[in-house]
């Protein structure tokens, strides 16, 4: 079973990093969304990894209550989007930030 | 005989995460990212907590991964639904690509989203 969870974790690992890749790259904010909830999904997927390895019962519920945050996260990100036009603070015409 | 059945649905589940880490690199809008996206949120979570639960020893167990499974199901298609109406709304779609557009008119402009 630990050789399992060293393939597994090697597989989420490169997950993870690929969604980091896209959330730097953008360009836009619901891109950074859909990669931020596959990300969530790695980290879920690594936490229930690690306690099917070790047996353990205590961080079933951390699994719970990550899935709840990301599709809060997530939701509410597509309402401000949505509401925002382009998915970003809008500039005016010579504005500076 | 269990555990190579837990660790088969481990590992399958951690290989459908990266599937959706590559398309989310190698694809080229909201839309098809999207679909890769939606692979691990609900069948390679799904897996990964079968793998769980033929693992875990107290029974109690079972019914909060039981819960966070159709808590899953239930929230992914809505977060993605919501995603999808921000992108199109946002104008983020490349619509040359799509093969059907309901929500567009004749002349190619698009229409109020329903």
């Amino acid at each position: 079973m630990t050789a399992v969870g060293i393939v597994c974790a090697v597989l989420l690992a490169v997950s993870g990093v690929l969604c980091l890749i896209r959330v730097v790259r953008g360009p836009s904010m619901l891109d950074r969304t859909v990669a931020t909830d596959v990300f969530v999904a790695s980290i879920v997927g690594a936490v229930g990894v690690h306690a099917a390895v070790g047996r353990y019962s205590s961080t079933v519920s951390v699994l719970l209550a990550l899935s709840l945050v990301g599709f809060l996260g997530s939701v509410s990100i597509a309402r401000f989007a949505a509401r925002d036009g382009d998915g970003g603070p809008h500039l005016e015409e010579g504005e500076h930030q | 005989m269990i555990d190579i059945l837990a660790g088969t649905c481990l590992i399958l589940g951690s290989l459908l995460a990266l599937v959706a880490g590559i398309g989310l690199v190698r694809f080229p809008d909201v839309l098809t990212r999207m679909h890769a996206a939606t692979k691990p949120q609900t069948l390679g979570i799904l897996l990964v907590l079968l793998g769980l639960a033929l693992r875990v020893e107290d029974r109690s167990t079972l019914t909060v991964i039981g819960v966070a499974a159709v808590f899953q199901l239930v929230t992914a298609p809505v977060s993605a639904h919501m995603l999808g109406r921000a992108a199109l709304r946002a104008g983020h779609i490349d619509r040359t690509r799509l093969t059907r557009d309901d929500l567009s008119d004749e002349s190619g402009e698009p229409g109020e989203p329903a």
